[in-house]
């Protein structure tokens, strides 16, 4: 008996508008194109999926389960420009069919910079979700899935039962990531590792016509899903929620797919659905999943280096930590959610340098032409935030 | 695959890009060992310091043979015809202001300083040479000239195709067609709208158009180039084809340069100091700049016909004490002050390929280039901004000299990138053109 477990990442980030050095004020986002954005995604991903999940749970009486990580930013951005997608994930939540993790509040790389500020964009995530959702997360990912044995016992310490990671296989091995582990030092914690094959035929492969399997039929995903575990417990599908209608376009026939495929899961017997945490509490970890290293689940190299690859990203992240002391210090709520909000990984992400040359990657919802003007732009928001603070430029 | 090829600069004989991009294409076709007989007016007799030698002024005169003593170039052969084309000559100008700056900064009313010595390294593109001593007379009669001269010369001369560079050679080829029968390929490196903007000369326009129809292939050094021929001269677009410039690795051995001392930065504008270059700019832009940092230098390198107002500009604007003019920079000052720059801005208004970026880069100098340019519908790691867009020009400006990070992530990138231009590919994609032109009977 295997179990498949779906986790699905929702996030936008609040994108910052064209900032000169000569501008004044202090209104950073571009709110009229982060509306644009959300109402179209909205549009095409998060209201029909989250329609085709509500259907497929109640016509299958609650044994089809999935998990998501809505950030803090996206909730933000639903209250202001959306109201209605909140209120259908509302509806999913009193299903009880639906487990909402926790995350980093600003989907921000603090852990990589400061304990404390991790420790408090998580918090504000956990009581958002509560009030939200009226329960209270169990179970963690970090941003990106960025991990290693560290972000474990963070985790551990902050309560959690369970962390998600990348099923990386030079770290697996031999091993399977249809298996729970748990970290170095922690065997209280356990850990759940996505199958990254699976989950990418979904995510990346499904309507890729030069692919061997397209098209892919959700027979033939759940014959795949009983030939994976053998001797395995989880099947670990992970991935973005935009896969549904926005990376993957209705038209490819990704909702229909999604519709069919519980049944066909569940017709098998010997396959069913969990939520991660349900996963945590059915099943004893089988080993050791030591991770030394941060690993992520972001682009071919699975590192950090789609944030952390040029020293530009490096200054910028590291120039905006620096500032920390001072935004606690002064008290200031509307500065503080500023600072915060910059720390969203992909103001980050944009400045990337990596395969720019060919033309590639790094283009979702971007709006920058380049990663140099991504850099010129957050850095000078943040001089400007400096200013605030009555600092001098960097 | 043998070329008569006619072009109206080269190295050492050279006021810019256009002599650059003749030198590496040739010798990058030379090297894929396709025969190139090149065809240039003796604009310029003194080659001192040249690895391009006339055999004597008398033998020249008599047979017009040029003798390459470098070892470059092993299936090219020069000939000199004699009409005098000064480069970027204008058929309604006189005398330009370019000997108004002659190194270091413009002292007004100090006299003209001449220049006499011309042979120099192929570095410095994109600034206007001094106009040769000789030239006297009307432009028009000397293209005429020279394409009488060129087709008498291919008569005797047997070759697959003709290759024609911007419009001062267009006639020529069109006569030497007329004469052989071969297929002829003009190669747009600019038009009469990069040059003039709105202002354009009907009879240049006329003689690029007629180029451009008589030729069985037109290449042009961008699609930005080739929308412009499409749009204004009616091309038929099958036949149009782009084929960038590149840059070598230079071939100099390295020289030895003194280190720089220095506390400002410096932001460089290397180029001919005329409308299309956008000098004017790059000088409001520097205001904007100086408005936020105090220790900034802005060099503007160079000669033409816009020196004196954007002196004045400078002046009137309260900036003069931070903006260097040089004056015309050749061989080695070119590369000095690249390697003394921070920044190199390309702000111009129409610019068909522009190779200084590339140059620049190979000299480890990030660039901020002109939307409006060839070069940047290839070129990733460069910052680009609309040329009239003073305010973004200065925020880029500032934001490189203010993040070390920055600077040295375009730097680095740039560099690199730079080493992808390389003139094989674009003799090779030339050479498809050529056989393209030849027809199928001839492959």
């Amino acid at each position: 008996m295997a179990s498949v477990c779906f986790y699905f990442q929702v996030h936008q980030p609040f994108r910052l508008r064209r900032f000169s050095i000569f501008d004044r004020g202090a209104d950073y986002f571009d709110n009229p194109v982060n509306q644009e954005i959300l109402r179209k995604v909205a549009t095409r991903c998060y209201l029909p999926a989250n329609a085709v999940l509500r259907e497929l749970i109640d016509r299958h009486e609650g044994r089809f389960r999935v998990a998501f990580s809505l950030t803090g930013l996206i909730i933000e951005q639903f209250q202001r420009f959306a109201p209605e997608v909140l209120d259908s994930f509302r509806t999913l939540a009193e299903t009880g069919a639906v487990e909402f993790l926790a995350e980093t509040y600003y989907h921000s790389l603090s852990f990589l910079y400061s304990r404390q500020e991790f420790t408090a964009q998580v918090d504000l995530h956990r009581r958002l979700i509560q009030r939200l959702f009226g329960q209270t997360p169990t179970v963690f990912r970090n941003t990106e899935l960025i991990y290693n044995n560290e972000l474990a016992r963070a985790a551990a310490d902050l309560g959690f039962q369970a962390v998600l990671c990348e099923g990386a296989d030079h770290l697996l091995g031999y091993r399977s990531p249809a298996r729970l582990y748990y970290p170095p030092s922690r065997p209280d914690l356990k850990l759940l590792l996505k199958n990254y094959r699976l989950s990418d035929d979904i995510a990346f492969r499904f309507s890729n016509r030069d692919w061997p399997e397209w098209p892919l039929t959700a027979d033939k995903f759940a014959t795949w899903v009983g030939r994976a575990d053998g001797d395995g417990q989880v099947v670990n599908l992970f991935m973005d929620y935009e896969t549904f209608g926005e990376h993957q376009w209705a038209e490819t026939g990704i909702f229909d797919f999604l519709r069919a495929l519980p049944a066909a899961i569940l017709r098998r017997g010997d396959t069913d659905f969990r939520t991660p945490g349900e996963c945590a509490a059915a099943f004893p970890a089988a080993g050791e999943y030591d991770v030394p290293h941060m690993i992520s689940w972001a682009d071919v190299e699975r590192d950090l280096s789609a944030w952390l690859g040029n020293a530009m990203q490096s200054n910028a992240l590291h120039e905006l930590y620096r500032l920390e002391p001072l935004v606690l210090e002064r008290g200031d709520e509307a500065l503080l959610h500023d600072w915060r909000r910059l720390q969203t990984s992909d103001h980050f992400y944009y400045m990337s340098t990596k395969h720019y040359a060919d033309g590639a990657v790094h283009k979702y919802f971007n709006p920058y032409d380049s990663p140099y003007d991504s850099f010129i732009n957050f850095m000078n928001v943040l001089d400007n935030l400096r200013a605030r603070l009555g600092r001098p430029p960097a | 695959m043998r070329v008569f090829m006619l072009g109206w600069e080269f190295p050492p004989f050279i006021s810019g890009g256009l002599g650059t991009a003749c030198f590496g294409l040739t010798r990058a076709l030379d090297r894929l060992g396709v025969e190139v007989l090149f065809v240039l007016p003796r604009a310029v007799t003194n080659p001192e310091g040249s690895h391009v030698e006339i055999l004597s002024p008398a033998t020249a005169a008599a047979e017009g043979k040029i003798i390459d003593t470098t070892g470059l170039f092993r299936h090219t052969q020069f000939r000199a015809v004699a009409a005098t084309l000064r480069p970027y000559a204008r058929p309604d100008e006189a005398r330009t202001e370019d000997e108004d700056v002659a190194g270091g900064r413009l002292a007004p009313g100090r006299g003209r300083p001449r220049r006499r010595r011309r042979g120099a390294q192929a570095a410095a593109a994109g600034i206007t040479a001094p106009p040769a001593d000789n030239y006297a007379g009307d432009l028009f009669s000397e293209i005429e000239r020279y394409a009488a001269l060129a087709a008498a010369l291919a008569i005797d001369e047997e070759f697959d195709v003709i290759h024609a560079h911007d419009w001062m050679t267009y006639l020529a080829g069109m006569a030497v067609q007329a004469e052989t029968g071969r297929p002829l390929v003009v190669h747009v490196h600019s038009t009469e709208f990069d040059r003039s903007g709105l202002h354009v000369n009907q009879r240049i326009y006329d003689i690029e158009r007629a180029g451009m129809h008589a030729a069985t292939k037109v290449i042009c050094v961008s699609h930005l180039t080739r929308s412009i021929v499409l749009k204004h001269y009616a091309v038929d677009p099958r036949k149009v084809e782009v084929v960038y410039n590149a840059i070598d690795e230079s071939d100099a051995p390295p020289v030895e340069l003194p280190p720089i001392t220095r506390d400002d930065k410096i932001v460089l504008f290397l180029g001919r100091v005329t409308m299309q270059k956008g000098p004017e700019y790059f000088l409001a832009a520097a205001k904007r700049v100086l408005e936020v940092m105090d220790n900034v230098r802005f060099v503007m390198a160079g000669s033409g016909d816009m020196i004196r107002r954007m002196i004045e500009m400078a002046a009137e604007m309260g900036i003069g004490h931070k903006v260097l003019f040089t004056g015309f920079l050749r061989g080695n000052d070119v590369r000095r002050i690249y390697r003394m720059a921070d920044l190199y801005v390309m702000p111009s208004v129409s610019e068909p390929f522009g190779l200084t970026p590339l140059e620049a880069l190979s000299n480890d100098v990030p660039v901020l280039i002109s939307k409006q340019s060839g070069v940047a519908e290839v070129l990733k790691h460069a910052l680009k901004v609309d040329f009239w867009d003073v305010d973004e020009m200065a925020n880029k400006i500032i934001a490189v000299l203010r993040h070390p990070p920055l600077h040295a992530t375009l730097r680095d990138h740039g560099s690199f990138e730079v080493k992808r231009f390389s003139w094989t590919d674009s003799a090779e994609n030339c050479l498809k053109v050529y056989t393209a032109a030849l027809g199928p009977t001839a492959s």
